[in-house]
């Protein structure tokens, strides 16, 4: 069944510093993808673009690739490269 | 094995990492601390602000210290905490510490650990200078192809 959901992105780092808030609401044509949430992202706020190539998606904690499917109340996390340590 | 894993915005502290995962089997306990320097390509650096996305960075240590335990199985005890929020010039901002019989494997043990942390923890770190700040990614492998 397809539709329309609603999905909360966090934002970390200059991804956050870039967006001006640490977290996002999407609204994504189902089935959406990892994919999906980025291009979306990127559309409603273009001063993310610049990270998205290089940022990373977690989805549940847990590092995904692009193509992994969405579900409703999964928790999407956009992960700037890191710097730990 | 024993095992600690904290995201802290307090003082890290070496020593109760080292305590946690002593054992009485282990004649080795090898112990790596990350200091914040004062400077990055020949800028003075004033202090440095660290962010976390707490609960999946704790996830990741763990998957840290269940790899470490897998390589070595010999390791006793995998003891890893990262500070957030400001840290100062001096001061820690990650430490980690490896217990085992040995020091081969607490020494191999823990470089594996730092050089895993970096490559993999959702941890961002923002280098304050006197004229503005920037977002320092770590060098090295391609995050987009680790973690």
């Amino acid at each position: 069944m397809s539709g329309v959901a609603q999905h909360l992105v966090r934002l970390f780092g200059p991804a956050r510093e870039a967006a001006g808030a640490d977290s996002i609401a999407l609204e994504l044509r189902e089935p959406a993808t990892a994919a999906d949430a980025l291009a979306a992202l990127a559309a409603a706020h273009p001063g993310l673009e610049p990270l998205l190539p290089r940022a990373r998606v977690a989805v549940n904690f847990v590092y995904v690739d692009a193509n992994t499917a969405l579900a409703p109340g999964d928790e999407i996390a956009i992960l700037p490269p890191v710097g730990g340590g | 094995m024993h095992t600690l894993y904290q995201i802290t915005d307090t003082p890290l502290d070496p020593e109760r990492l080292r305590a946690a995962i002593a054992d009485p089997r282990s004649g080795a306990v090898a112990t790596f601390i990350g200091v914040a320097r004062n400077s990055f390509g020949g800028k003075e650096v004033l202090h440095l602000e660290y962010e976390a996305y707490a609960p999946m960075a704790e996830l990741q240590l763990r998957e840290i210290g269940t790899e470490i335990a897998k390589r070595w199985p010999a390791v006793t005890g995998v003891a890893i905490a990262h500070r957030v929020g400001r840290v100062e010039i001096g001061e820690a901002s990650v430490a980690l510490a490896v217990s085992a019989p040995h020091r081969g494997e607490a020494l191999a043990a823990c470089a594996h650990g730092i050089e895993r942390l970096k490559a993999t923890l959702p941890v961002w770190k923002k280098e304050v200078f006197a004229d503005g700040s920037v977002w320092r990614e770590n060098a090295g492998e391609d995050f987009r192809q680790r973690g």
